[in-house]
Parts: structure tokens; C-alpha cells; sequence
């Protein structure tokens, strides 16, 4: 039986170690200072993805990410902790794409790759934090949905239970197939890379990378095809034009406002002790602590 | 009628959660704004006595879907009634919290709308907007408002075309507010029959475990708040110590519960906690903006860091530029040493 688990994982700056050079002057976002990573909850959703093949003889992991060439060094790094494959959905006319867009995009490349019983995604991509891609693609695929998935409960080859973090307790719940799961950060956290997996994958390219390569691919690919990172446009997917990128999402940004600190009369304090006395004696006198 | 829709969230104790009240207030407003009604959606089992707690807010019309399958919480029934009444009632807007539910349900909405929806918005406001390519003019969007990606930038974003136009809130950074204790609105009772298919309940759950709220920084008068600047778990317990002697709660950026030093229910800001104490003590804070959106409505601010030009100074009443290991202590030791 053919079992196949579609993971959907992003590239994204990582706006967790924004430093001080990560702001222009202007007060815009200097990208080129934020190094981009695998997203954080893409890495549990592989995880997870991961352990059903572990339990599940004979399924196979599938990475699919939208986004620029360089997007290929997730679909590499997943490969190197055991995915089987990738596609790399990249095209200038998603430029701009809302997460409508964006879920669209990924719904018709899902749809190329079915029958699976399991898309598995992050529950959000820190870059915008919004959680609904995921969510989004599961409704266009007109299949149920498990957000927050913490814990991989059982699975077998009609089932799967799992355990979902709630804001305030766990849930644990089951579904039969297909469906799509979100994965929460605190699910467990992804394998290391395989040195045998690096070994054997370090060569996978998509076509535009080979171009770029000085050296001669077309042998290597020949005996190993699948180092081939399959690379899908527009032109690969059956969409309608209106719903893709900038044109097909809803959202527009109206305007951009820098934010206009209120500047407060600061009073400043050094870490002397008479001055953390005399301010603690202060907020003590006009009753705000104590 | 283009009316003003909120999704009325049910909490475990089949109470109305907060930040729908605080959504209603805000709809209340938008409604009057736009000339038209605040109606909302309310789905569950045994609601006979939600209605009157939620009319006073100012609502004309509570759509109700009662059904034992429908609580707890499951996401495709749920949508599937939003859906159809979506499509029957044409909503010009429409308000999710940002919640566990709200989150899972809303975008799902979106997608079978086809219409755009913006998650934590810090304000809404309505507004219109000319096209500049096409000199198209819109009248009475709405402007959902949220700091941008990566710094010190506010987005205004809308959705001129598509309807509803759809925002999620998080709690606490909308107020709430009664306009009227005797303020009468229709009941609508929503006709399950042709809505609920068995296929909706396809996801079965087998179990749950529901905890108290245990940590409440909302409410607390007193936040001892700390950043990655505070350096690790173990440094978190002086913030822990310094808030149980000025009887308050700790609280924490974006960047420290990344790093695992505290739990996430503590995060303070825009996809975290609103919260307006007395004294926000923000310690080893750079203050980015999706972190102020959460708490620059504090009465007081202290600010504790090594770098004088840390943005979150700007908002301070007093900055102490030190570093927090060493001034935390202090102040624990004064506080003692000066109250009864
Ligand atoms: C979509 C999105 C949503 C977000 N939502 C939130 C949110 O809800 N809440 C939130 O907080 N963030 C949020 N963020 C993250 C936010 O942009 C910042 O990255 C984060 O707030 C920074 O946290 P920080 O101030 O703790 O860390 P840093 O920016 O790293 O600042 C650390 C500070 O500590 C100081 N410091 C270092 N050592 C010491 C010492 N020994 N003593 C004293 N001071 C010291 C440094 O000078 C610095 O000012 C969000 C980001 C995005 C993209
Ligand atoms: N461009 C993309 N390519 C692949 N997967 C994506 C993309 N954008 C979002 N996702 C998936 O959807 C999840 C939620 O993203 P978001 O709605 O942006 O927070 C992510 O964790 C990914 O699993």
C-alpha cells in the first residue's frame, strides 16, 4: 500500500535574533541582515511526519515549499533528516501572495501529488505568526483538520491519533485519512541530519541550482534521479491566473506607518544602590507597589 | 443588511470568553460607524442564557446554533454553520479572537469565503481609500491595523474587494463595554437539518483535559517582565521572586519564551498578552514594536538595561542602565528592607 505524507515547509528570516543592524535608518527591514532558517514549526511538522513513516512500511515523506530558488536549501536540509523528495513551487507571479494566495498555490500542487493521507504542516511561520495557511490549504482540499498537534499519538495505515495543545489543556483526538495536521512547537523537536542521508543527498539540486553548478551534473543525475528537486511555475499548475500572487490576495497594505515613540520625560537611573533605593522608596510613597 | 458579525466564543465552562465581550464592544462601535447591525454567531449546546448576558453590549441579532455535537469545540461544524449563514447574510465585517478556537476556525472561513483575513490586529478603525492606479474610491473599509514583520512599522491593511472582511483580535486589547443594560436584540435560531452531514465529525474526540487558568497576567496590578536580556531560565527566577514580593506576575517577550526560559501563556504583546498595569517593570526588554503593542498602556514603566538606547527606554518613566542580575536583587532587597 502506498502511503504518502506531504509536509508543507517554508524558508523564513528569522525574526527571532533580530539585531540591532536588522532596522535600516529609514526604519524599514533590512533582510539581507536576517539569516533565513527552516521555519522553527516546519522542523516539528517534519518530525512528525518522520515518525508515521518510521511506524508505516512503506510511506514517503514529501516536502513541498513555495518560494524563491534559494528555498531549495530547506528541501536539502529535510532531505538530510530522511524526507524522500521535494518540490520547489517558485514563480515571480507569486511574488506578493497573501496567505489566501499562498494556500491556493500550495492546494494545487498538493492536488498534483494525490492520493496522500496526510499533509502536515507548522501551526505558524514566524515571519507573520498567522496560522492559516495551513488551515487554509485543508478546507480548499475539502478535508478535516488537526491544529496543534503536540504528540503522535497511534497511527496505522486507516488511522491516526493525536494529541493537541489547547490554550489551557490537551485534546486528544482521531481522524481516518485524509487529513491535514498543523504541528505545535512543542511537539518533538526534529531529528539531527543522518550522515549517511548527507552523504547521499548533498547533491540535490533543483534545475536553476544545476545551471548555476560549474561542474557536470548530467552523470551523477542520470544514475540518481532522485537528487532532482522538481521545480513547479505557473505553467505546471492548473490555476485560475486571478487567484495566484499579488492579484489574488484580498489583503492589500493601505499604508506603512513608522512608529512614533511617545516619548516619555525618562528619568535616568544607574545601578547605584542609592538610586534603586530612592526610586523603590518612591513607587513605595505614591502607593504603586506596596 | 451588511451588517457587523462577531464569532461569540463559548469557554470551556460554557461561559462567553472574554475577548468576545471585548469584540462585541469594538463591533458595537464599527456598526454605529457603518449605519448597520451587530450580529453574532453563537454555536454550541444548552445556550439558553447566553443571549440576554450579550445583548447589553449592543447587540440587534444573535444567530444560535444549538446542537449537543456542537460542544466542545470542532472545526468543521462549526464552519459549516459560519459558512451558511456567511453566505445567506453577506457580512461587511467579521471578528474572530484570536484564540486556540478563533484561530482554527477563522482562516478556514476565509478559504471557503474566498476573502482575505488579518490575524492580531492592535486596532480597527473604518475608513475610506482611493486606488491610486485605477482611481477607484472605496468608502467605509475597514482598517485593520497591526505592527509589520521585523521592526517599528504599523500596517494598515484592508480588503477592498472581498466580503467579509475578516480580522482576528487577541484578548485584552479591545475594552469592553455595556452601552446598554436594556438594550433588546432578536434571537435567530439557525435550522441544523440541512447543515450538519455526518462527514463533519469525521475528527472524533477520544479525550480531554481542560486545566484552570493557573497564570493570570492580566489582571495582575504589579508585571515584572522579562526579556532574552535576562540570559536563561535560571536568571527568570529573581524576576519570579522580585513579582511575589511586590505581589505581582512575570511576564515575557517573544524572544525569551523562544528561548524556553518561561512558559507561553507568559508572553506579553501583540501575539501574546494585552495588559495595562500599574507597574511594568521590563527587564533586560529591547522593546520591539509587536512588544510595546502589549503593553505601553501601562500607568507606569521601569525599564532595566545594559544599553541606554534600548527603544523601550523612550517609553519608560525611569530607565536604570545596569544589568538586570545585578539590579533585580537590589531591588528585592530595598523592598524588603522599606515596606511593612
Ligand atoms: C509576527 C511577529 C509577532 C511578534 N509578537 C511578539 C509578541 O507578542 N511579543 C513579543 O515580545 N515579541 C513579539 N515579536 C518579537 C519581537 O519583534 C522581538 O523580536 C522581541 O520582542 C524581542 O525580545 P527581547 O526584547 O526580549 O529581545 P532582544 O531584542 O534581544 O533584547 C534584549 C535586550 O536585553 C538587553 N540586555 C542584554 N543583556 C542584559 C543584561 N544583562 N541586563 C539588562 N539588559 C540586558 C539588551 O540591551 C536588549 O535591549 C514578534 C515578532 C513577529 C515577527
Ligand atoms: N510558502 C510556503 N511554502 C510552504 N509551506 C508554507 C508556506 N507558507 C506557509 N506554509 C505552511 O503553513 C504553515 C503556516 O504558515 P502561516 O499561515 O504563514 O503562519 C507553515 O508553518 C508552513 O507549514
Amino acid at each position: 500500500m502506498s502511503f504518502r505524507i506531504i509536509v508543507l515547509a517554508k524558508q523564513v528570516p528569522d525574526t527571532r535574533n533580530v539585531g540591532k543592524d536588522a532596522m535600516k535608518a529609514d526604519g524599514t527591514v533590512n533582510r539581507a541582515a536576517l539569516p533565513a532558517i527552516f521555519n522553527p514549526e516546519d522542523l516539528n511538522a517534519l518530525e512528525m511526519a518522520l515518525k508515521v513513516k518510521d511506524q508505516i512500511k512503506g510511506a514517503e515523506v514529501i516536502v513541498l515549499t513555495m518560494g524563491p530558488t534559494r528555498a531549495a536549501e530547506i528541501i536539502r536540509e529535510a532531505m538530510y533528516r530522511g524526507a524522500d523528495k521535494g518540490y520547489l513551487i517558485t514563480d515571480r507571479k507569486f511574488a506578493g501572495s497573501d496567505t489566501l494566495a499562498t494556500s491556493y498555490t500550495l492546494y494545487l500542487a498538493v492536488k498534483k501529488l494525490l492520493p496522500c493521507q496526510m499533509v502536515i504542516c507548522g501551526r505558524q511561520a514566524i515571519d507573520g505568526d498567522t496560522a492559516q495557511v495551513g488551515p487554509q490549504v485543508a478546507e480548499k482540499l475539502g478535508i478535516p483538520q488537526i491544529t496543534y498537534a503536540e504528540d503522535l499519538v497511534t497511527v496505522s495505515e486507516d488511522k491516526v491519533v493525536i494529541k493537541r495543545r489547547l490554550e489551557r489543556g490537551v485534546e486528544t483526538v482521531e481522524s481516518t485519512y485524509p487529513v491535514a495536521v498543523t504541528v505545535h512547537g512543542s511537539a518533538d523537536s526534529c531529528r539531527p541530519r543522518i550522515s549517511k542521508l548527507l552523504l547521499k543527498n548533498k547533491h540535490a539540486r533543483t534545475v536553476t541550482e544545476l545551471q548555476a553548478e560549474t561542474q557536470d551534473y548530467t552523470e551523477l543525475y542520470a544514475n540518481r534521479p532522485y537528487l532532482m528537486i522538481d521545480e513547479w511555475t505557473v505553467d505546471d499548475l492548473d490555476a485560475e491566473q486571478g487567484r495566484l500572487g499579488l492579484s489574488g490576495s484580498p489583503t492589500k497594505v493601505k499604508k506603512i506607518d513608522n512608529v512614533i515613540l511617545l516619548h516619555k520625560e525618562s528619568t535616568f537611573l544607574t545601578s547605584d544602590d542609592r538610586d534603586v533605593e530612592s526610586l523603590m522608596k518612591e513607587l513605595i510613597g505614591q502607593h504603586i507597589i506596596g | 443588511m451588511k451588517s457587523v458579525f462577531v464569532y461569540c466564543e463559548i469557554t470551556e465552562e460554557g461561559n462567553v470568553a472574554e475577548v468576545s465581550l471585548e469584540l462585541l464592544s469594538k463591533g458595537r462601535k464599527l456598526a454605529n460607524e457603518l449605519s448597520t447591525n451587530l450580529e453574532t454567531v453563537l454555536i454550541g449546546h444548552q445556550l439558553d442564557g447566553i443571549p440576554a448576558l450579550i445583548f447589553p453590549y449592543g447587540v440587534d441579532v444573535v444567530h444560535l446554533a444549538d446542537h449537543p455535537e456542537l460542544f466542545p469545540y470542532r472545526t468543521l461544524p462549526h464552519a459549516a454553520v459560519i459558512i451558511d449563514l456567511f453566505e445567506r447574510e453577506q457580512p461587511e465585517v467579521a471578528l474572530f479572537g484570536a484564540t486556540s478556537v478563533g484561530r482554527d476556525l477563522a482562516p478556514r472561513i476565509s478559504s471557503a469565503m474566498q476573502c482575505g483575513l488579518t490575524a492580531d490586529c492592535t486596532s480597527l478603525e473604518i475608513g475610506d481609500h482611493l486606488e491610486s492606479k485605477t482611481q477607484r474610491e472605496f468608502k467605509n473599509l475597514l482598517y485593520q491595523i497591526r505592527p509589520a514583520f521585523g521592526g517599528n512599522i504599523i500596517a494598515t491593511i484592508i480588503n477592498p474587494e472581498t466580503r467579509p472582511q475578516m480580522a482576528t483580535v487577541r484578548e485584552g486589547v479591545m475594552k469592553q463595554e455595556i452601552v446598554d443594560k436594556n438594550y433588546s436584540g432578536k434571537i435567530k435560531k439557525i435550522d441544523l437539518s440541512t447543515i450538519l452531514k455526518d462527514e463533519y465529525f469525521a475528527v472524533r474526540i477520544l479525550d480531554r483535559h481542560i486545566e484552570q487558568n493557573k497564570i493570570n497576567i492580566k489582571s495582575a496590578q504589579v508585571i515584572v517582565a522579562g526579556g532574552y536580556g535576562v540570559g536563561s531560565s535560571e536568571n527568570f527566577k529573581m524576576l519570579f521572586e522580585l513579582a511575589e514580593v511586590l505581589g505581582g506576575e512575570v511576564g515575557a517577550t517573544r524572544a525569551a519564551v523562544d528561548a524556553g526560559f518561561v512558559e507561553h501563556e507568559r508572553q506579553i504583546g501583540q501575539t501574546g498578552v494585552t495588559v495595562r498595569p500599574k507597574l511594568y517593570i521590563a527587564c533586560g526588554i529591547s522593546g520591539a514594536v509587536q512588544h510595546r503593542a502589549g503593553m505601553d498602556q501601562s500607568a507606569k514603566i521601569i525599564s532595566i538595561n545594559t544599553d541606554p538606547n534600548a527603544p523601550i527606554n523612550a517609553i519608560a518613566d525611569y530607565t536604570i542602565i545596569g544589568s538586570v542580575s545585578e539590579i533585580v536583587p537590589k531591588m528585592i532587597k530595598y523592598y524588603k528592607a522599606n515596606s511593612k
